[in-house]
């Protein structure tokens, strides 16, 4: 999937990773996709919450080698 | 655009690991979007205490309070295994280990988040602290204050 911009939050802990994502959202515009790595093991729970929340479309995520990784479209 | 939703906390602990939940879940919340107060009160008071000390007009048992209490957040003890100290210092290495955010950082990353550090006026008579010992940038108000942003709230939490 083509990702507009990539975010690297692996070795970062709660609250960090859902804080790096909301800032790095906010410097996209509509329809572009940001895509996400991350190490803390809260953080498939914790994206999807918000990305629920927020309104932006999860479309993806997958985990390879305790690497979660997730495919977000702002709207 | 919808209103912005609203999460207040109500931080009385002056504990390191309480103040630290509280922290990370203000943040949390200021990450959803929410618009986040943090109402410091009693002991939680001390999370904002300046580090350094500084010489202010006082009595005798405000010096005394102000001696005996921790001089800001990383100074704080544990609620529980504190050991005289030990706990801290340990739970501080931990926090290194596992690449969290130790509490200092966590105010600072409330303040980059624009979250609302309220301290209240009422307890910082009691116990003797003045504006110049408390951090910059942080707003002054009493329990209407307090109210005010939490009647309307969605989430309220008493730490």
């Amino acid at each position: 999937m083509e990702a507009t911009k990539l975010l690297d939050a692996k070795g970062l802990a709660c609250p960090m990773p859902i804080v790096r994502t909301k800032k790095a959202m906010e410097e996209l515009n509509l329809g572009d996709i940001l895509e996400v790595h991350a190490t803390d093991k809260g953080a498939k729970s914790d994206l999807s919450a918000w990305t629920k929340s927020s309104g932006h479309e999860l479309l993806k995520d997958t985990e390879e080698d305790d690497v979660l990784k997730f495919w977000i479209r702002k709207a | 655009m919808t209103e912005k939703k609203k999460t207040t906390i109500i931080l009385f602990s002056g504990d390191y690991d309480k103040t630290m939940a509280a922290y990370i879940i203000a943040n949390g919340a200021a990450a959803y979007d929410h618009e986040v107060t943090i109402f410091h009160t009693f002991w939680g008071l001390n999370a904002l205490r300046k580090d350094n000390q500084v010489p202010v007009k006082k009595g005798l048992l405000e010096k005394l309070f102000g001696k005996m209490m921790p001089r800001g957040a990383d100074k704080m003890g544990l609620s529980k295994m504190n050991y005289l100290g030990i706990g801290p210092k340990m739970i501080k290495n931990v926090i290194k280990k596992h690449n969290a955010m130790p509490l200092p950082q966590l105010v600072d990353m409330a303040h980059e988040q624009d979250i609302k550090l309220l301290a209240c006026t009422m307890t910082m008579d009691l116990l003797g602290l003045q504006k110049d010992e408390l951090i910059d940038g942080i707003d002054y108000g009493g329990v209407a204050a307090y109210i005010g942003e939490s009647e309307d709230g969605n989430i309220t939490l008493f730490i």
